[in-house]
């Protein structure tokens, strides 16, 4: 790596309690976790000049973590376009640092979806907006939307349940190596397809989890990297997108954001999906794993169900493919996008223990929010 | 139990949810490019025009995807199964829908579709052509 691309490195993760935290709050998931995460880094509060947060109970993330944690920040962000939110405030805070803006960027997030049984496949009443088109059929939220695109994918390119069904069983396998993981029982490609229909196609087991879960990622300055605890793991590339809100405004069903941020982000690091030794994307469900695989160009148009085959991105297998368990897995407290980015940090660093990737210098996280909607992408390096 | 989901009108689409009212699915058009555009804006998303000019859609389409819902939210839950598809309008705009007169099982992609404007709320249901028809 060239001197230029030391611009900033994430220095510290940490994740927040997960599963179900009763009587934690999300703010309280994100102060503990911003507090272990600076540690890692050898940071404090103090040093804390940029907040980054999105989703929690109230309208500014942001301004609500610098309340409770004490901290006046001279860049602040709560941008949120859903889960992949955090993925995109890692770039926000690559750019705010290279501007000289700021120096040390906490990007934090909590949700207690789980513990307060706050999901719901919909709310009733009232709809307006753009969403009086939509919001009117009964389309459970947001999982009908992601079916709709699967059955699409189906129609156009030939792919299969069996084929979605890989992508759950692989991370399944993942998960019983992470301690933390939420679901770490073995199931086979039968069980995904025996489970009981949400929303054709999709079964219960292409579904993500509904856990509680907070964490956090500390970005510093590349001036600041000599001086941390850890290998500090260098932000080569970022790239953001979305291509609409809801699923009736997809321009193609079958195409992400991820075509974009992904593009943006190699481009920028001078890389490219070859280059990638290990994967982190948001797995809501187990076809936006295929869709985003196409979109970032690990495989063409229409061929992941083909790519995911043969239990390729399970352990051992060789495309590594999220290694935590994932959202279908591991945690999803409803906007997983940082899991992407402290996973793919401790790949780098090599802490992964029995999940280890062996020699992984170059990861890419990739979070996807909304409805398919949105896409942001982050490729991290290490000396 | 949930209150059943409503459109609430706004100013930009009285027209549309009026037309359905009256048993008539009407869609914008706009005067700048000439294209048609679904759900109804204040601005062309093409051209930026703010004119348009509302007009009857041919109220026939095909499938372009669909979904049969089994864990529905809770004011549906008396529904399932059910089927809520994402239409193309011949005019060449896209619409969610939910299909009537059909079984599940016998829904496919590119199935031949017309608008079937029923229910309370009333709404623009779609339901398959007839064999040799559309």
């Amino acid at each position: 790596m060239s001197t230029a691309e030391r611009v900033a490195a994430i220095a510290g993760v940490a994740e927040s309690d997960l599963g179900d935290v009763a009587p934690k709050t999300s703010i309280q998931l994100q102060a503990e976790a911003a507090r272990e995460a600076l540690t890692e880094a050898g940071l404090t509060f103090a040093d804390v000049d940029a907040l980054f947060s999105a989703g929690g109970e109230t309208f500014a993330a942001s301004m609500a973590i610098g309340e409770y944690l004490g901290i006046r920040p001279r860049f602040t962000d709560s941008t949120n376009i859903g889960g992949a939110s955090f993925v995109a405030h890692a770039g926000h805070a690559y750019r705010a640092i290279a501007a000289g803006l700021c120096e040390v960027a906490l990007i934090t997030y909590g949700s207690t979806q789980r513990s307060q049984s706050s999901r719901s496949l919909g709310r009733g009443g009232g709809v307006r907006g753009p969403n009086q088109f939509e919001g009117v059929w009964g389309l459970p939220a947001p999982v009908g939307a992601y079916a709709l695109a699967a059955t699409r994918h189906m129609h156009v390119f030939g792919t299969r349940p069996e084929q979605l069904a890989e992508v759950a069983v692989a991370t399944r396998k993942w998960a019983s190596l992470n301690e933390r993981a939420f679901m770490r029982d073995p199931i086979t490609i039968e069980d995904v397809l025996n489970s009981r229909w949400i929303s054709e196609p999709l079964h219960l087991l292409d579904c993500c989890l509904v856990t509680d879960g907070g964490g956090a990622v500390v970005i510093v300055a590349g001036e600041r990297a000599g001086d941390l605890p850890k290998t500090p793991v260098w932000i080569l590339g970022h790239g953001e997108s979305h291509t609409h809100l809801g699923i009736s405004s997809m321009p193609d069903l079958t195409t992400t954001p991820a075509v974009y941020s992904g593009a943006a982000a190699f481009g920028m690091a001078g890389l490219g999906p070859a280059d990638i030794d290990v994967c982190e994307v948001y797995d809501s469900f187990t076809i936006t794993v295929l869709l985003t695989l196409e979109a970032l160009g690990f495989c063409g148009r229409g061929e992941s169900g083909d790519f995911v085959s043969g239990q390729r991105t399970a352990p051992g297998g060789d495309f590594p493919l999220n290694t935590n368990g994932g959202g279908l897995s591991y945690c999803h407290p409803g906007m997983y996008g940082i899991f992407t980015l402290i996973e793919a940090t401790r790949q780098l660093r090599g802490e992964c223990g029995p999940r280890q990737v062996d020699g992984a210098r170059v990861a890419l996280a990739n979070g996807t929010g909304g409805v398919l909607s949105s896409a942001a992408t982050v490729v991290v390096g290490r000396d | 139990m949930t209150e059943r989901a409503f459109p609430v009108p706004d100013a930009v689409s009285k027209p549309f949810w009026e037309g359905i009212a009256e048993g008539v699915l009407r869609i914008q058009r706009c005067q700048g490019c000439g294209r048609h555009v679904f759900y109804p804006r204040a601005v062309c998303p093409h051209c930026a025009t703010v004119d348009f000019s509302w007009v009857e859609a041919s109220g026939n389409g095909r499938v372009h995807s669909y979904t049969v819902v089994h864990r529905a939210p809770a004011e549906y839950r008396d529904e399932i199964p059910y089927v809520v598809a994402l239409i193309e309008l011949d005019e060449g705009v896209r619409m969610m829908t939910r299909l009537v007169d059909v079984e599940p099982a016998d829904v496919r992609v590119d199935l031949r579709v017309e608008v079937a404007i029923q229910g309370d709320p009333r709404l623009p249901y779609f339901r398959p052509v007839p064999e040799g028809e559309g």
